[in-house]
């Protein structure tokens, strides 16, 4: 690439990540290489089973790794241009990338309002505007402003993941690295989180990685998937091609390719097939 | 009014006092066990060591004075001069919230994400270093810590009160200290700025944040370290309080710390997670304890008050043990 393809390159890119290993602990190595890159005011999945190590890539680029004895020990991270491996997750959060913890994780005993308003921690642009992003996040989620005195412990799970959400947005970030926020909702409510997750990309330009494990969803919100195996990226794409990949049909959308096969042909099918590079 | 009543008023009276003194106790405890999750062993030291720094520095003693002749064989005691109680007191401040940073830096932040009982013993650690500092600093002498409380009984009251007694008995008149009515005022005073400070502040709010969710006050940007930092310095700042009311009660010496104790029935009556139980619980541990010597006392031999704070305390872990106003266990998924 040339110099000025390179730059470009950089503008267009938000966060990458590249080739990083994590080590908890100092000796259970999670993260085996794992590089991905999110386009500026795109929507990326990070996709994979329980356990792959879809969180704790997050957790690697928010940093809030470190507070579980985890560390970042090889490769890079970049956000808007400049490393942060180093950074401390309330400077990450001041620069603009924040995450919604896997299990929504809303301070119980405050109330939604509250909730909301501790996102704006970092922020030092005044109350006024900090209101005014208190009332966007209320037009997006209507349903909260109708609960805004009630004590986070005491609402549904679809208000307590909205309110999640609508505390990163109080941030005024530029990316959000979003955690399975399908965990443990009826799939109605599901439909209805992405929904506004979408609109909130295409209206505010907010960046989003998402690590999910409802592929099928996922994919049809994501413009790009990565599937994470046992920590590693064992393939990615744009979300269409993954979503007709055979494999990805098979392993992670559940639909069979050749009609039913008997368990014990699948599983020997799998074995085979699988990608460990 | 008879003056069986009026004994009994005073009784109350100064049992209410006496709770607000244990109440300032209690609330050390209660601001980092809502903030950190840790029950703080060595809140009991850190207001005698309030304590000896402002009769120390107020007096113009030389720290750690012992230590420095010792080794240089000099005889360099005092600084000779006086300080006024409020320089004192400001100086002491800073020396608290200096503390509370060296802790942070120096223990806490090693200790993040441990579980609660380590950090438990980290205080217990706190407590002897700093017992034994504050002696290496300040002397191991008795101090008498005077910054102008006034204090002893008040005639005007006396007088009053004996007016009211039924004509001919012998009543003499209520006896309330007036420290004890200014520990009242200031206590007061303390939970109304600690609560308004904690409801309406943004560093208040990010305070109950940690409180209930390390992670997630993280995850928003909180820094918990900061965090800490101020609640250690809320706490050495209400120890300080507690120090100079107890100090002035019954002088500096090595048994003010040992008030912690009786914090703990306090606590577990009020709830370890509210500001307003602690003072509550102050009042009835204080009203409870001085009515059962007064009533009960003389059946059994006295020294009712000794114990009754644990009694019933002991009871409240039986049938209700998240105390009166102990945050609600909030359970659903």
């Amino acid at each position: 690439m040339t110099d000025a393809a390179l730059a470009k390159n950089e503008a267009e890119t938000i966060l990458s990540v590249s080739n990083i290993e994590v080590i908890y602990n100092h000796v259970i190595l999670v993260l085996k290489g794992v590089s991905l890159s999110v386009p500026r005011g795109g929507i990326v999945a990070l996709l994979g089973a329980n356990g792959a190590g879809k969180t704790t890539t997050l957790k690697a680029i928010s940093n809030l790794l470190r507070a579980e004895r985890g560390e970042v020990t090889k490769g890079s991270i970049e956000f808007d241009g400049e490393r942060i491996e180093s950074s401390s997750p309330s400077d990450l959060v001041r620069r603009g990338c924040i995450q919604v913890m896997e299990g929504r994780h809303c301070f119980g005993h405050l109330t939604i309002e509250e909730n909301l308003m501790t996102g704006a921690f970092t922020r030092r642009d005044g109350a006024a505007n900090v209101r005014r992003d208190l009332e966007m996040v209320y037009d997006y989620f209507p349903r909260l402003k109708e609960r805004r005195g009630s004590m986070a412990g005491y609402t549904s799970g679809g208000e307590q993941q909205m309110t999640a959400i609508g505390r990163a947005l109080m941030s005024r970030p530029k990316m959000v690295l979003l955690d399975e926020p399908s965990m443990g909702l009826a799939p109605q409510l599901v439909e209805e989180i992405f929904e506004i997750v979408k609109k909130l990309n295409e209206e505010q330009g907010v960046s989003l990685l998402l690590a999910e494990q409802n592929t099928n969803i996922a994919l049809r919100y994501a413009k790009y998937g990565y599937i994470l195996e046992s920590g590693r990226v064992v393939m990615d794409g744009e979300a269409k091609s993954l979503r007709e990949n055979e494999d990805v049909k098979e392993f992670y959308l559940g639909i069979g390719g050749e009609g039913r096969r008997s368990f014990k042909n699948v599983k020997h099918y799998k074995r085979r097939k699988r990608w460990l590079a | 009014m008879s003056p069986g009543f009026l004994y009994f008023l005073e009784t109350v009276l100064n049992g209410l006092m006496t709770g607000v003194m244990y109440s300032l106790v209690a609330l050390g405890f209660v601001l980092i066990f809502k903030a950190s999750g840790i029950f703080n062993f060595a809140q009991g030291v850190m207001a005698l060591f309030a304590a000896l720094t402002l009769v120390g520095l107020q007096t113009g003693q030389v720290p750690f004075s012992h230590l420095i002749n010792a080794i240089f064989g000099t005889e360099f005691h005092h600084f000779g001069w006086t300080l006024p109680a409020f320089v004192a007191v400001v100086g002491t401040l800073v020396v608290m919230v200096a503390f509370a940073y060296l802790f942070e830096k120096l223990v806490l932040k090693h200790l993040v994400n441990q579980e609660p009982i380590i950090l438990f013993m980290a205080t217990i650690g706190l407590a002897y270093f700093l017992e034994g500092f504050g002696d290496l600093m300040w002397g191991a002498d008795i101090k008498a810590l005077d910054i102008g409380i006034p204090s002893g009984g008040s005639f005007w009251l006396e007088d009053v009160t004996r007016e009211w007694a039924t004509e001919g008995s012998d009543y003499f008149g209520m006896y309330i200290d007036k420290l004890d009515v200014v520990a009242a005022l200031v206590a007061v005073a303390l939970v109304l700025v600690l609560t308004l400070f904690s409801q309406y502040t943004a560093t208040g709010r990010a305070l109950r944040a940690v409180a209930d969710d390390h992670q997630a006050a993280m995850s928003v940007g909180i820094s918990l370290r900061n965090i800490w930092v101020i609640v250690w310095s809320i706490a050495g700042f209400v120890a300080l309080v507690a120090g100079i009311m107890w100090g002035a009660k019954s002088g500096v010496q090595f048994s003010l710390s040992l008030i912690a104790l009786k914090a703990l029935p306090v606590l577990i009556l009020g709830g370890f997670t509210s500001i307003p139980g602690a003072i509550v619980g102050g009042l009835i541990i204080g009203v409870g304890e001085k009515l059962a010597e007064l009533y009960v006392g003389p059946f059994v031999g006295g020294a009712i008050e000794n114990w009754f704070a644990y009694v019933v305390a002991l009871v409240f872990l039986l049938f209700r043990p998240q105390g009166l106003f102990g945050e609600k266990i909030i359970e659903r998924v």
